[in-house]
Formats: structure tokens, sequence, C-alpha cells
């Protein structure tokens, strides 16, 4: 019994580091901007599949074509669009070096990078590690358009409408990405060996099943953690990031500047979005579905706290543990019990496991503790 | 409105109180409604019926009811798709299992308060969490009502992947069968409804709700039970959304399976909310007007214009453009389309001398 037990256990504890990944995304931005993020799955979904076809293969390559073209078009328009409204400001402000100017060098970089993605992506398949800082720079171009056309603007609104934004963008992303590189199911190849190891064979017998690659995906999950926390514990901008999650209008009146700090955070949230769609995508393949680990990520959120990086971690660890044990081991009796069509029951037992513990403390385990006044 | 309140003065407390205390005011409404009952008929194609008018009422209906929970009470809920399940599948067994009773009406109600009974189970967490914690604590109950209806064999009589199917079906004698009379029967339902929400939100209990809305803590203090005015905004928002949910299952579809409900229907529907205006009952229908049209203009928009795109292609870039007008919707106006609807009104009544 220990031996099953254990195995599901670890199962659990490695999907866990997954969900943990995602939520650290949400967490992130959550904390410096207030913003519930939900398109951070449709961010993960975007990253593994701009990766998976930089790096993949080019058959089917004439049916993207057409596809490739359409969304350049308008992308070329949306950059068009940048550039024009960074004119029309440059020239505003009377031609200083205003933000216009840097936004026009920007959208002609970022039209350079499509032009060179475009050249390269028809000439065939790009190695790993040309693909992986191409994507990351999409990513950065990603969330600067965030910032920069819809942020922006919603700056003092109201939580439930920044929610809304975020799933409009999360829906334009989708069909965006999915426009952009086709919505058949990709492979990420790692080049990590797929045959399981089995550890403790001689304390069990058989031993214990685990797979490299979720070894792999804990190993990055968990160094990613430890840079986040030096890079927020440790230098400038971390000091300045937590400056503005603690009170944006205080960080803004000591000459922090809350749109770079945004850019910022969305963009390492899209680096985090992007290290958990290579793992995702590495292990089952890249394909729409990725996008709905968000919803996955949501009772890890609410677990953890919405403002805890190591929040985001433990949750994910109790999520994901959670959810395999009661799958294997409390579905068969439910489904004994009552007469079930099946189990499936991970669907929402983590949400109510994270409900139960809301019960107890509304703030989520590390969350900071909500103070109210009147 | 072109038109103003001068010159007509009201000598009792009823006249006061009158839900459209302009009388150019009632008289468009009542024929908007006369319009729908008895106009629309003479011209609207099957095609007009089944895809937009019963679509656009049913969902109103349910947008209507998460307007009440969101717009008047403040609780963000996610969890309007299961909702709408329970409201028809309780439709659905009371139906089926009790076939003397074949009275829609007497069924949706049925349905309704199954689904405000639900509500208030899962309205429970609001009384110990808030805000997005809350509504992420929402989507367990739209998680766990899916999955009830996908497993549990008797509720959907032991048909195989849990789709059920509904067969004639009529209201107090009358049978309901072809899109028309569809469409009259689900009119009347919504009517009916929007008048109880309108004054339900005008009185005593919308006035606790939108106090608990504005800060839930001094509603407290002047005397407002936190348990009983959270609780009611769920059974009531719940009932609404249940009795949608039966229409959608009875007269929309006929016949569906849990997939019907899930979590992109509740998006859906908080769309509608959103966009049409929260705390507003003609954003509800102006929001839901919009979500319902807007995919179908979509649709046909590359067939108007002469180019040939794949069908999933067409899917893809519908979602794109979909959510860039959500975003653009929001920026533009983030108190929704009734929002605009009376900024035209305030500049109307100005209009055309504004000074």
């Amino acid at each position: 019994m220990l031996g099953p037990f254990l195995e599901t256990l670890i199962g659990g504890l490695l999907t866990g580091v997954l969900y943990s990944l995602v939520a650290l995304g949400f967490v992130l931005i959550f904390k410096a901007s207030g913003v519930f993020n939900f398109a951070q799955g449709a961010m993960v979904l975007f990253a593994a599949l701009t990766l998976a076809r930089l790096t993949g293969e080019i058959d089917g390559r004439e049916v993207h074509l057409a596809n490739f073209v359409v969304a350049a078009a308008i992308l070329g328009t949306a950059l068009a669009f940048i550039a024009w409204y960074a004119w029309r400001e440059f020239v505003a402000r009377g031609g200083g070096p205003a933000e216009g100017q840097r936004m026009a060098i920007l959208a002609a970089v970022g039209a350079l990078i499509g032009g060179a993605v475009a050249w390269f992506y028809g000439k065939g398949a790009w190695p790993l590690w040309v693909a992986l800082p191409a994507t990351a720079a999409i990513m950065g171009v990603l969330a600067y358009a965030i910032e920069r056309l819809v942020l922006r603007h919603l700056v003092n609104q109201e939580g439930i409408i920044l929610f809304m934004a975020t799933l409009g963008i999360a829906y334009f992303l989708d069909g965006f990405g999915q426009t952009l590189w086709g919505s058949d199911i990709y492979k990420i190849n790692l080049g990590l060996p797929k045959d399981p190891i089995f550890l403790f064979e001689n304390v069990f017998p058989g031993g214990l099943l685990v797979e490299p690659g979720d070894l792999v995906a804990a190993l990055i999950a968990g160094l990613l953690v430890v840079v986040l926390a030096i890079f927020f514990q440790k230098t400038r901008i971390g000091r300045a990031l937590r400056a503005v999650a603690d009170d944006h209008a205080a960080a803004q009146s000591v000459g922090i500047p809350l749109n770079t700090i945004w850019l910022i955070v969305w963009t390492v949230s899209g680096f985090v979005a992007l290290a958990a769609g290579v793992i995702w995508g590495a292990k089952l393949g890249v394909q729409f579905s990725i996008s709905l680990i968000a919803l996955k990520a949501l009772p890890v959120l609410i677990l953890g706290g919405f403002t805890s990086v190591p929040g985001a971690i433990v949750g994910g660890l109790i999520i994901g543990a959670g959810e395999k044990l009661s799958e294997v081991f409390l579905a068969p009796i439910l489904v004994k019990q009552f007469d079930l069509a099946g189990g499936g029951i991970e669907n929402w037992f983590a949400y109510m496991l994270a409900l139960i513990f809301l019960l107890f403390r509304p703030q989520g385990l590390f969350g900071e503790r909500i103070i109210e006044r009147v | 409105m072109l038109y103003r309140e001068a010159g007509q003065f009201k000598t009792t407390y009823g006249a006061d109180q009158q839900i459209f205390p302009i009388l150019q005011d009632r008289l468009f409404v009542l024929a908007v409604i006369l319009a729908a009952f008895l106009v629309v008929p003479l011209f609207a194609s099957q095609y007009l019926y089944t895809e937009i008018l019963i679509p656009f009422l049913i969902l109103s209906l349910a947008a209507i009811g998460l307007n009440i929970l969101v717009g008047y009470c403040g609780q963000v809920s996610l969890g309007t798709g299961g909702f709408m399940a329970v409201g028809a599948y309780a439709a659905y067994n009371l139906w089926l299992r009790v076939p003397e009773l074949n009275n829609l009406v007497v069924v949706f109600l049925f349905g309704g308060l199954m689904s405000a009974a639900v509500g208030i189970l899962f309205g429970l967490p609001s009384l110990r969490i808030k805000g997005f914690y809350l509504a992420v604590a929402t989507l367990a109950s739209q998680f766990f009502l899916d999955w009830l209806f996908a497993r549990v064999k008797w509720l959907t009589n032991y048909t195989p992947s849990g789709s059920v199917a509904v067969g004639e079906t009529s209201a107090f004698g009358w049978k309901i069968d072809t899109p028309a009379e569809r469409y009259l029967f689900i009119l009347a339902f919504v009517v009916v409804a929007t008048l109880v929400a309108k004054n339900l939100v005008r009185g005593h209990i919308g006035r606790s709700w939108m106090a608990i809305r504005d800060m839930d803590i001094a509603a407290e203090i002047i005397g407002f039970q936190p348990l009983r005015t959270k609780l009611s905004a769920f059974a009531v928002s719940s009932f609404f959304i249940g009795i949608a949910g039966a229409m959608w299952g009875f007269l929309r579809l006929g016949s569906w399976e849990p997939l019907a409900f899930d979590i992109n229907r509740s998006f859906q529907i908080l769309f509608m909310v959103i966009i049409g205006g929260l705390g507003s009952l003609l954003g509800s229908f102006l929001g839901a007007a919009f979500i319902v049209l807007t995919p179908i203009v979509l649709n046909q928009m590359p067939g108007w214009l002469g180019v040939k795109l794949s069908t999933a292609m067409i899917s893809h870039l519908e979602f794109m453009v979909f959510g860039a007008m959500i975003v653009f919707f929001l920026i533009v106006e983030p108190h929704g389309l009734a929002r605009l609807w009376s900024i035209a009104k305030e500049k109307l009544r100005l209009w055309p001398f504004p000074h």
C-alpha cells in the first residue's frame, strides 16, 4: 500500500510544481499591479506555441503559410498603429526626447524582429538555443503591448474591470497564437530521456516510478523560484517592485515609475509563462488545452494567497498531491458508493480543498492579513 | 430624451413611485413590449427566432440574474454556468418523473427554485471570503456541478454521456412547439421576470444589496445582516439564472449535455453583465444583445467581404476580434453600454439648444 501511495504522492507533487509555475505568474502580476491576470494561461499557450513552431519540424508549412501571412498583416497593422501613435505623441511634445521616440524605435525593432522571424521561419527549424531567447523577446514585446495598449488606459479602474480586460486579452491571445502558429498539436523536444526511473527498488517491490521529465521540471521550477527570490530581495528593481506592491501611490511619490514597473512585471511573468509552457509542452504536447491550466492554477492561488510567492509554491504542491491522491484513492470509493459514471473528481477536488482552507484562513495560507476599515 | 418631466405633476405617492415616472418613458417601454409581442411575429423568420431572438432573451434573463449578484450586491461569481445547469437538470427531472405535470411554467419555476437552493449553499463562503478569493471560490461550484451532472447517472436518467432530450412541452394546455411559440413564451417569461427584478432592486431588499456592495462593514453597522442580505442575493440571482438555464435547455437546445453549461457559459454571461453595465437591468439586455450578435456578425464577415478562410481560421480570428473588442469597450466605457445610453439621454435633454 505504501508503495503506490508514495508513487502517487510523488507524481502529484511533481505535477503540483507545474501548477506552481503558472500560479507564480499570477502572483507576480497581482502583487505589483493588483491585476488578477486571467491571461496567464493564454500567455503560457502563446509562449509554448511560439517555441514549438520556431524549433519544430516544418511539415505542413504550406497550410500554415496562409495563416502566417494574415497574422503578419495584422501584426504589421498593429505595429504601424503603434508607430503612428508614437509619432503623434512625439510631435505633440515638441519633439523632445519623449517616450514617443522610444516607442517609435521599439516599433521599428519589433517590425525588424517580426521580419527576421518571418524570414527564418521560412528557412526551417531553429535550434533551441536560438529559439528560446527569441521567444523570450517575443514575450517581452507582448508584455509591452499589453501595458501600453491596455493597462495604461485602465489605471484606477476597479479590480473587476481589469480582470475582465485580462479575460479579453486571454481571448485575443488564444486566437492570435493559433492564427499565427496554427492549431495542431506540436511537440517540444528538449532532448530529455524518456524512460521512467525506478527509485528505492530495494525498499519497495518494483520501486517507485518517476518520469525524468517531471524531475527536470521540478528542478527548473525550483531554480526559477530561487532566481525570482533573489531578484525580489536583492536587486534595486526588486526593491522597487516590492514598494509598488505595498502601496502604489507611496511608491509613485518617491519616484518609482509605475508604468516601467508594470512592464517589468509583465515581462517577468511572460518568462515564467514561457518556462511553464516549455515544460508542459514537452510533457503533453503543445495544444489549445494548455491555456486551460490557468484554471488549475487558480485553487493554488487562493490556497497560497494571491500575494505570496512561497504560497504559490506550497499551494501548488498541496493541490498537486491532493488532486492525484484523491483521484487514485477517493474516487473509486465514491464511484462504488454512489454508482457514478466514472471518477474525474480531480477537476473540482482542488477547488473544494482550497475552499475548506479558505474558511479558516480567508487570505490564504501565506497571504497578507486583510484588514478592513470603514 | 427629447422630452422632459416639466408639467407632469404627481399628486399621489403611488404616482411618485412608479418605475417610469415620465409619461413618455412609460409609453416608449409599452410600445417596445407590444412591438415585441405583436410586430416581431409578423416578419420574423425561423433563423431570426432560433439564432438571435431566443438566445438573446434567455441570456438576458441569465444576465439579469448575474447582475443582481455582481452589479447590485457586489459578489463576483464565476459559477453562472453551473447554476444554469442546475435549473436545466432540475426542470428536466421534474418533467421526466412527473409526466402528469407537463406544464412548462411549473417546470421552469421548479428549476429556478432548485437553483436558488444550490445558490444559497454555494453562497455560504461569501460570508467569510471576499473579492477575487470569492470569485475563484465560486469556480468550485462551477466545476463541482459540471462534474455532478456528468457523473451521477440518476440525474440524467441513466443516459450515456449525460446527454438528455426533452420531447413535447406545453403550458396550461398550450403546446409550445414552433419557434414563434417558443419566442412568445420566453418573451412573456422574461417580461414578467424583468418586472420582478426591477421592483426587487428598487425596494428595501435591493437597497440592502447595494449597501453591502458599497461597503459591507458599514452596511452591517447600520443594521443590514450580511448573512441574510448576501444569501438572498445569491438565492434571487440563482433563481433567475436557473430559470434561464431551464429555458436554454428546453426551448433553445431541446437536447443537451453538461458541456452546454460549462465555464465558457459563465464567462459569456459575465461579459454581458460587464459590457452591458454593472447594476443596470437595461445593461443586461444591451450586453446580451452585444454578446449574442457579435459572434454572428464576425462569423458572417469574411463571407460579406468575399474573403475565403478555413473554418478553423475564422474561429481563431473570431477569438481575436472578440477579445480585442472587449478590451476596447472596457477602455472606452468601463461602465458599460448602459452608461452610454444614459449619457446620450442626458445630451438629448438639452438638444438642440445645449446652452
